[in-house]
């Protein structure tokens, strides 16, 4: 074997053998039905739901048009009126129990279902998402009767029909982060899975009839974007809460302006994953992998720019460039697997081009050297090193596996770059030094800010961003808020 | 003594942070490894194995039963390899040198007043010279901890040296204690002072004192390894020893130098397991890759 001095070769002398999760025992239906007051409905217009690492067809799903969303809308209002408000809350709490408990009770069949349908590696699912879906309802289900904790002196009262529009990134987790929250304080839910990811919220409609909730309560329709545009215009809903893209959360803003509808919005970021010399730096590394790698980088929160102080950028470029080569790119189903599927033939085409502009623009391309699977859309994760704060890709928000490396050398300009963006999701902090992890997060434009770790989300800990990263929180007692009406608050 | 203008000063080791190493350790334990995977990997840990007795109650039957297990660890199957090496204290050197003859088996020595240390630096060399001149193809040393948990890294660094050369053509295994060091830091520094004076290998534990060798441990000084082949191009041995009874942890440390150093450590030259119960477990699990059974332990032949 040929090795040169000092370097390390990680290759085939012990492989893992395939390590397959077996899918045979999932079902669902060659044709989804919406899920609307109670009742699993036939749609039409139907559109094709691809499993994006074999670029199969795995079913179709319905195109809700605005009679549909209307039909949804007044389930819904119904519900309110005559189930959900006059329920106290903790019954309402048994029903989110029930939900969480099912979740786990299916954990496995939802983690093949997510990884088959979104490209995300079942380890992922298995051991992330549905987890974390689960302990969403059940720790919201806790508050339902402790609003008035939750405020004091206050008589919080629920604003009655949320409309919920989500992204394909995280489809059963970004679900539970909506309709926990809204169903806990008293809200009704017309919901609206993405498009390429459907499957897991059809799921959980399934999951949701079974758990006997009063119907109308929760409602799960599919469609494209003119279907979310009918629910945003709908004139009998209160609420919208958006997770998706910075661009689609404005014209949102826009259509809403001049409405008494209330709105948030979790937008895009470009997060900073700061890293000072002192910091404790093979782990560090793995807070960079973690942070821009896992999911494929199809995170809102990544950590998609590194900014290393220049003291230490050399040692941290080659630890960076051999823990890359143990990364392996593959069948999402496969559980050694760390990098999935791109979600879809779209979503590559825009990270192939946005890396592309990085090269042109004279940046430094660093990929591992590994086989891609013939079918599927995968992407080899990748850093830029030789780019600025000027770059395309230092810029833009990527939503793939790829790191923009920049250099910093002092803490002051480490935070006048983090926060020269109009994003402001999240960031990352690495250092031994315990103060200045207090006086970085205090300066960092960020909602969440990650001290010597990165991508940790719990319920109990609020989520969301500054500037155009959105507003509103999602996650512990502020994701009561935004389905709240405090009298005037 | 070291004269004042040769003093050694202790290499500038990063911080290591707790939490992320298990985090990492934990990932790393989700690796399935399965099929051939499983096979080629027990196999692997099979070469690696430094079959050890280290009591009081040693007696060159206990030594020669040992050995002839080493050699011929199951009658059923002739794909099993030998062990790396077998380890005892010094007075059974040429005991095991005798029962090993005409094999591949390393006879590996513990010396140095294992597993405390505590004696004078030169009854130490003192014992590892006798041990040698015995027979003993490998050392297993002990740094002083007591020194090193006083901050007189340069003595630690000394006494290793000077253990360096009284092996002479022996391989010196270096054994920290990482069980009596405690944090993380102080193992990462102790490795890199041993491996600055000239270790082989670096070692976990004496498997005398609890916790001996553990995953977390063993992450911070296999990345301490790399960081130093980085820096000088000179490769550096691994040894965890104590507490690895079964197959599954012991493809767990297997992962870890897979995916911290690469293919050039796996092999017995620069990764060893220092354990005994550990043997008939990895060949109970190969058979059942053979059969699709478990057997019962009294299919395995006592070592």
């Amino acid at each position: 074997m040929s090795q040169k001095p000092s370097e390390l070769l990680f290759g085939d002398l012990w492989s893992y053998a395939p390590a397959p999760e077996s899918p045979s025992h999932v079902k669902y239906d060659k044709r989804l039905s919406h899920f609307i007051d109670g009742k699993f409905e036939l749609g039409e217009n139907h559109f094709p739901v691809i499993n994006p690492a074999t670029e199969e067809v795995m079913t179709e799903a319905p195109m809700a048009d605005a009679a549909t969303v209307d039909r949804a809308v007044k389930a819904a209002r119904v519900a309110y009126e005559k189930y959900w408000r006059p329920m106290p809350g903790k019954e309402r709490a048994k029903y989110l129990y029930r939900i969480a408990r099912m979740i786990q009770e299916k954990a496995r069949e939802l983690a093949i279902l997510e990884s088959m349908n979104g490209g995300k590696p079942i380890r992922e699912s298995r051991d992330v998402d549905v987890p974390l879906a689960a302990a969403h309802f059940a720790y919201y289900a806790g508050w339902a009767d402790k609003l008035k904790y939750a405020f004091p002196g206050l008589e919080p009262r629920p604003l009655g029909v949320a409309g919920q529009i989500i992204p394909w990134n995280f489809p059963l987790l970004m679900a539970a982060w909506k309709i926990a929250p809204a169903l806990a304080t008293g809200n009704t839910v017309v919901l609206k899975p993405a498009e390429t990811t459907p499957l897991t919220c059809w799921k959980l409609a399934e999951i949701i009839q079974e758990a006997d909730l009063p119907p109308g309560v929760v409602n799960i329709i599919h469609g494209m974007g003119q279907t979310g545009a009918a629910m945003v215009n709908h004139p009998d809903v209160d609420k919208i809460a958006f997770t998706g893209s910075t661009d689609v959360g404005k014209i949102i803003q826009r259509a809403i302006a001049g409405t008494k509808k209330k709105l948030t919005l979790e937008l895009g970021g470009k997060g900073a994953n700061i890293i000072f010399e002192d910091a404790a730096l093979d782990q560090a590394v793995e807070g960079i992998v973690n942070g821009i790698w896992f999911n494929q980088g199809h995170v809102c929160c990544a950590g998609s720019r590194l900014l290393v102080e220049e003291s230490v950028v050399d040692q941290v470029v080659m630890k960076l460039t051999h823990r890359m080569q143990t990364l392996r790119v593959g069948d999402p189903l496969d559980k050694n697997t760390d990098i999935g599927a791109i979600n879809s033939r779209a979503q590559l085409d825009k990270i192939t081009e946005l890396v592309q502009a990085g090269v042109d623009e004279g940046g430094t391309k660093h990929q591992p050297v590994c086989e891609l699977p013939g079918k599927g859309f995968f992407f080899r994760p990748t850093f830029f090193t030789g780019v600025s704060q000027s770059s395309r890709v230092s810029q833009e928000e990527i939503f793939g596996p790829v790191l923009a490396v920049l250099t910093f050398r002092t803490a002051a300009e480490a935070v006048e770059k983090a926060n020269n963006t109009p994003y402001g999701l999240s960031a990352g902090v690495w250092t031994e030094k315990g103060s200045k992890i207090f006086s970085m997060a205090n300066a960092l434009k960020a909602g969440v800010v990650w001290g010597n770790t990165f991508n940790k989300f719990d319920p109990g800990s609020p989520f969301g961003g500054y500037k155009e990263s959105g507003f509103g929180r999602e996650g512990g007692r502020h994701g009561l808020l935004p389905y709240l009406d405090l009298g005037g608050f | 003594m070291l004269p004042s203008s040769s003093r050694y000063i202790p290499p500038n080791s990063p911080t290591i942070d707790e939490v992320s190493i298990n985090e990492r350790v934990d990932k790393l334990g989700t690796r399935s490894i399965k099929t051939t995977a499983k096979i080629q990997g027990l196999k692997l840990c099979i070469a690696m194995m430094d079959l050890t007795t280290l009591e009081g109650s040693d007696t060159p039957g206990k030594v020669e039963m040992l050995c002839q297990k080493a050699r011929q660890p199951i009658l059923t199957r002739d794909d099993v390899p030998q062990v790396a090496a077998v380890c005892v204290y010094p007075p059974m050197v040429p005991i095991a040198k005798a029962a090993l003859a005409g094999s591949n088996v390393k006879v590996a020595a513990v010396a140095t007043y294992f597993p405390s240390g505590q004696a004078s630096l030169s009854e130490r060399l003192d014992e590892v010279r006798r041990t040698v001149d015995a027979g003993a193809d490998e050392i297993d040393m002990v740094i002083s901890r007591g020194d090193f948990l006083a901050g007189r890294y340069d003595k630690v660094h000394d006494e290793i040296t000077r253990t360096v050369e009284a092996c002479g053509e022996a391989h010196l295994k270096v054994i920290l204690e990482t069980g009596e060091l405690q944090t993380l830091d102080k193992v990462r520094l102790a490795s890199d002072i041993a491996m600055d004076a000239g270790a082989h290998f670096i070692k976990t534990s004496t498997g005398k004192v609890q916790p001996a060798a553990t995953l977390p441990v063993t992450l911070v000084m296999l990345e301490a390894i790399r960081d130093y082949y980085q820096r000088t191009g000179r490769m550096v041995g691994m040894k965890p020893a104590g507490g690895i009874r079964d197959s599954k942890l012991a493809l767990k440390y297997l992962v870890l130098v897979k995916e911290t150093l690469g293919d050039a450590w796996l092999s017995p030259d620069w990764f060893r397991f220092g354990a005994s119960a550990l043997l008939n477990d990895v060949l109970m699990q190969l058979e059942t890759q053979r059969t699709g059974r478990y057997q019962s332990d009294r299919y395995f032949s006592l070592s």
